[in-house]
């Protein structure tokens, strides 16, 4: 075969979305190649139809999303013209795919072994003992450790990233010349991330294989690709090699969605530690006791182990960690929604640790929160309006007072007022968030503890929802935790960056000392695991010449 | 509201079943209108056929009793013990079931117990053996179809309140300063409202059902004609009068039977996002 | 040894269960009007001053509350459920002599639904999933629907009506031919043929909750991540519901069949009234007609014991055949 053909063709695809949907095409008329030996990265944000390309080259869209045109040429095949039995024979064999979700990617009832040796089965590879020689091979190559124990043993023993080792060791067993990657990383934690995409370009390597890796995260696309495809709401905007898509973007929306890439900020401000402090904490604790009943074995877990810091006035203190880590269980703390089993709260002078809820209450209104999921932080039966006037009318103000207030917040965070009478589910993620950020506002707290706030939305609704907290923070002098475990983010917005560890402070600093000098072995590790660190990402376009 | 109608009215059998029961429930209240006297009372010469004579259309019983009279009073039996056994059963189930929702740890775990042991326990021989014991009565049947159907009622708004409480709107409620009992009442209830209407509606078949075969066992009450009574007392005549079982069985088919589509209308209506490919 | 534990605490829950029944039945006979004595003598007994009398010692019935309940206790541990006087006989022998009958039908009435249900059900599930022949679906979930709506004694009824008035297929009531005084294999037939009217029709409604439970468990699986993985690997449609969907999707349908178990139970004293078959449930109906509170109280607690260990039987098959509940389900995190 001619070195120069690609692997993967895929011409003008076209596929039409049923009656109804936010625009008549999930893909139209999109075309990439894949040469043997590369990796293309797919990037778009959700809703691009980045994943609708993968599933069709595979033939597992669902049966309302059928190709209306166009070609997908693996090896001179054309896969949109053969039938189903002939895709079957060659899914595993010729294409493999690995999906998003590793916890629930593996069927629970059977072991790993069983379901990596399945692959074979159906394709009457390896017959008798070579089968499960070729399994425990396959385990080894993947990095995952005691393979003969591994073979029977049940998915839920495994953790996420091993799960994916599993999948992609399944994914290689028949060693296909195309391997589809529908963003398996992005459920993983940033180390584990850091592992599977170093297996993942290690394989490449090794065996040739041509790669598609569909992703948002252009960290990522920094650290592994070598060409790149940007999608913007079904149609393929700009694609090329990685240097010259990475850092000299062409295509408005490519140079719109690098700008909005978190960065570290050159002027963090370092006057803020002048400040007064607002909240003292200092040991603080949680433990969570595991157990069944009378018969059961008890395990204890130190979710935030002895954790003490300070927050002053417009400040933000970010506290950045892996799951696990115990960060969001602080986020908790401070807001007394789960109980505290050690250490102090140092509010105003007040400890407010050991106070009943009913005592606290009163206090709530200087300590608010901003949730994780802008889908699930709204009431859905609720308008806008009495969202965000709940808060006020609770602690005494009486509801046209509050729902003026309401008002004046929504032009505030940059909504219409229009707004005021509307259902949350007739808004996207990003005003959502706003609409949180309005009702935390409501209550002119002193603090503001912002959980995963933005790790939901797309990376240029995450930019603007960043700029207005940023905003909001310099005019109204307010304290900010930003719980986050992405570490762009937290270089971006934070002044000072806490590291949290299995429940413990690991290290403390500036984000440039964090990121330039760590001192903990976990910081060193965490901060080499963040993808694509070499790549510097060009700063903000100037401004659109008026048309 | 009228998203919520739209929705309702797609669905063909929703629809069907809605009708069915609005013809039901307009007999029920005709009853004394149609048919003054009681159904006990002997009216004609026993054992007339059906569509025979044009004054009695389902034809009479072994005593001379108009069957069709029968049918007519006895759906005002099904629908108010129904009805009334499924809202004794509801009150008591949402009251239990959001305590031990909301609350958790220790009392969660006794209601808990305390709702598991009543599931447990053989459904209709504890409904046979109250009424048996209590004496058949309109208030003893209802008490016991009401005391054998309020767990499943209980374990639905337990898990809906369980997850409902850990949803982020929940916990901003917490955070802004809401107290409990404003908690509950403006932010889960609503929200838990819809499963528990669906759930109340197969509730309701469930009863029915129950309703009529304590009738059949010769558990209903003495003084009101019922379906199930209709159909027990028709088992000796099965042979030479068929027509006598036969009308009663259809109705309590019916009527369940448009109970139910409308439960799966509401299900329908009520949660759209939920309908996957698979419904 | 965590199996044992396990089985421990299962038990030990289940005599909980056995025991609030039984308290139950002891505050039932304080709870009906009248006289308790004349009450558990019941409406045969109720007439013999002498009998009445020895009632009122035997139970105790002029002592403070506490003594009565254990005195209570004491008699069911030992196994004393009381005496019917109607029937002269105690009430823990005549439920035993009639046990195996019920047993009978109800182990046939169970098997059935559940084979045919889940059968039907999966068979509906698949013609959903392939989209092809969609009135298979259809029309087996339209079925469902009417069974699921249908009172069961009328069923029963109709059965009758059908196959023995007018066909005269099979026979209407009974478990054996009257005077036919049959053995061995001519014996076991002539059981079957009175069998199967009363298995089906018992069996048929519960059949319909099986049909609806698998077909919607396996409708939620086919959606699930690991079945797309499977057919990303190019395992064949038929082996995806066979190995990946089905083993997953009876899971459900397991601990159902526990719960449904109760409900059976119940629908077995419809059914062996309608048909006259020698077991229990036709005691129960007896009994209610001679006003028999003992003999009532009786077949109750053995019913509820009979419900409680079917559903300790279902709770270690469960654990047996889903190794995340074996090993408590600890979920390993990201």
């Amino acid at each position: 075969m001619d070195d120069n053909t690609p692997l993967l063709s895929v011409r003008n695809l076209t596929i039409a979305l049923p009656a109804g949907g936010d625009r008549r095409y999930a893909v139209r008329d999109i075309s990439y190649d894949v040469r043997a030996g590369e990796i293309l990265c797919i990037v778009g944000e959700s809703g691009s139809g980045k994943s609708m390309s993968a599933n069709a080259i595979m033939g597992l869209l669902p049966d309302y999303l059928a190709p209306q045109g166009g070609q997908i040429l693996l090896r001179g095949t054309d896969l949109l013209q053969q039938d189903e039995a002939r895709l079957q024979a060659m899914r595993g064999k010729d294409m493999a795919m690995i999906f998003q979700e590793p916890l629930s990617a593996l069927n629970p009832l059977m072991t790993v072994g069983e379901q990596i040796a399945e692959v074979m089965r159906v394709h009457n590879a390896y017959p008798g003992q070579a089968r499960a020689r070729r399994v425990l091979e396959l385990l080894e190559f993947v990095g995952l450790p005691d393979p003969a124990t591994l073979y029977h043993v049940y998915p839920f023993r495994l953790s996420g990233g091993q799960r994916q080792r599993v999948m992609i060791a399944m994914a290689l067993a028949l060693e296909p010349s195309l391997l589809i990657a529908d963003e398996p990383t992005t459920a993983l934690d940033v180390t584990t991330q850091a592992q599977i995409l170093a297996l993942i370009a290690r394989i490449q390597k090794e065996k040739g294989m041509g790669v598609m890796f569909v992703t948002h995260d252009f960290g990522v696309v920094a650290e592994i690709a070598h060409r790149v495809a940007v999608m913007e709401r079904g149609e393929l905007v700009e694609q090329g090699p990685a240097e010259q898509i990475l850092n000299a973007p062409r295509h408005p929306y490519t140079r719109r969605l690098i700008a909005a890439v978190p960065r570290r900020r050159a002027d963090a401000d370092s006057a803020a530690d002048s400040a007064p402090p607002v909240l003292d904490v200092r040991n603080l604790s949680k433990t969570y006791v595991t157990g069944r009943g009378w018969l059961g074995q008890k395990r204890i877990v130190r979710a935030v182990d002895d954790v003490s810091f300070t927050v002053r006035r417009g400040q933000t203190l970010g506290i950045v960690g892996e799951s696990g880590s115990g960060k969001s269980t602080i986020g908790k703390c401070l807001l007394k929604l789960i109980g505290i089993n050690g250490g102090q709260l140092i509010f105003d002078g007040q400890d407010i640790a050991g106070l009943s809820e009913s005592q606290f209450r009163p206090l709530r209104k200087d300590i608010q929160m901003i949730f994780q999921d802008p889908f699930a932080s709204l009431n859905p039966r609720h308008t806008v309006g009495r969202i965000i006037s709940d808060g006020p009318v609770a602690s005494g103000q009486s509801r046209a007072q509050a729902e003026a207030r309401a008002r004046e917040l929504l032009g505030l965070v940059g909504l219409d007022a229009s707004a005021f009478d509307r259902y949350p589910n007739q808004f996207s993620g990003g005003q959502r968030q706003r609409i949180g950020i309005a009702r935390a506002l409501a209550l002119e707290p002193k603090i503001l503890v912002a959980d995963e706030s933005v790790s939901a939305l797309d990376v240029s609704v995450q930019a603007q929802v960043l700029q207005l907290l940023h905003q909001l923070q310099q005019q109204l002098q307010i304290a900010l935790i930003f719980i986050t475990h992405d570490l762009r983010v937290a270089a971006q917005v934070c002044h000072a960056v806490l590291v949290m560890h299995q429940g413990k402070v690991v290290e403390y600093g500036s984000p440039g000392q964090i990121f330039d000098q760590p001192r903990h072995a976990y910081t060193q590790k965490l901060i080499a695991a963040v993808p694509g660190q070499h790549w510097d990402p060009p700063a903000e376009p100037p401004p659109e010449p008026a048309i | 509201m009228k998203p919520f109608l739209k929705r309702y009215m797609r669905n063909y059998g929703a629809v069907a079943g809605l009708a069915v029961m609005l013809v039901v429930v307009a007999i029920a209240l005709a009853a004394p209108l149609l048919y003054p006297e009681s159904p006990w009372m002997m009216v004609a010469d026993p054992l007339i056929k059906p569509f025979v004579d044009p004054a009695y259309p389902f034809g009479t019983d072994m005593l001379g009793r108009d069957i069709t009279a029968g049918l007519v009073w006895g759906a005002r039996v099904s629908l108010l013990v129904g009805l009334l056994s499924t809202g004794v059963a509801l009150v008591f189930g949402i009251l239990v079931g959001a305590v031990a929702g909301y609350c958790g740890g220790r009392i969660d775990d006794a209601l808990m117990r305390f709702t598991e042991f009543f599931q447990t326990i053989p459904q209709l021989a504890m409904a046979v053996v109250l009424v048996a014991v209590l004496s058949p009565s309109v208030y003893s049947i209802m008490g016991a179809i009401a005391l054998v159907s309020w767990p499943p009622a209980a374990r639905l708004v337990r898990s809906e309140f369980m997850t409902l409480k850990q949803r982020e709107f929940v916990q901003a409620a917490i955070v802004i300063g809401q107290t409990p009992s404003r908690i509950v009442c403006t932010q889960i209830l609503p929200n838990a409202m819809s499963p528990i209407i669906v759930s109340a509606s197969f509730m309701v078949a469930t009863a029915i059902l129950t309703e009529s075969s304590l009738s059949f066992l010769g558990l209903g009450d003495r003084n009101l004609m019922s379906w199930g009574f209709m159909i027990g007392a028709a088992r000796t005549m099965i042979r030479e009068a068929w027509w006598m079982s036969v009308w009663p069985g259809v109705a309590i088919l019916l009527t369940v039977l448009a109970i139910n589509l409308i439960g799966e209308g509401l299900n329908d209506a009520l949660n759209p996002q939920l309908r996957k490919r698979g419904e | 040894m965590k199996f044992l534990s396990f089985f421990i605490s299962r038990l030990g829950k289940a005599l909980v269960v056995v025991l609030g029944v039984v308290i139950i039945n002891f505050f039932m006979i304080r709870l009906a009007p009248g006289d308790p004595a004349a009450v558990l003598a019941g409406q045969a007994g109720a007439g013999d001053p002498t009998y009445v009398a020895s009632l009122r010692a035997e139970f105790g019935l002029d002592q403070p509350l506490l003594t009565q309940l254990w005195l209570y206790l004491k008699g069911v541990f030992q196994l004393d459920l009381g005496f019917s006087y109607r029937n002269h006989v105690p009430v823990l022998d005549l439920i035993l002599e009639r046990l195996p009958a019920t047993f009978l039908l109800m182990s046939c009435a169970f098997l059935f639904s559940i084979v045919f249900g889940v059968l039907l059900g999966v068979i509906a599930a698949r013609a959903r999933y392939s989209n092809k022949r969609r009135w298979i679906d259809s029309s087996v979930m339209t079925g469902a629907l009417l069974l699921y709506a249908t009172p069961l004694f009328w069923l029963s009824l109709m059965g009758i009506l059908l196959f023995s008035v007018l066909l005269g297929w099979l026979p209407a009531f009974g478990m054996e031919t009257v005077g036919a005084n049959l053995a061995g294999w001519a014996r076991v037939q002539d059981i079957a043929t009175h069998l199967i009217l009363p298995t089906v029709t018992l069996g048929c409604f519960f059949m319909a909750v099986y049909v609806r439970l698998t077909r919607a468990s396996m409708l939620e699986v086919i959606g699930m991540d690991f079945v797309k993985t499977a057919r990303a690997k190019g395992v064949s449609p038929n082996r995806v519901i066979r190995t990946h969907v089905l083993r997953n999707a009876l899971l459900p349908v397991v601990t159902f069949a526990g719960i449904q178990l109760g409900q059976m139970a119940g629908g077995a004293v419809l059914t062996e009234t309608v048909f006259a078959w020698p077991g229990i449930g036709r005691l129960m109906f007896d009994a209610l007609l001679q006003r028999d509170y003992q003999l009532l109280l009786g077949i109750f607690l053995v019913t509820s014991v009979m419900v409680v260990v079917f559903n300790l039987l279902t709770d270690l098959l469960y654990r047996l055949i889903d190794p995340r509940i074996a090993a408590g389900a600890q979920e390993a995190s990201a």
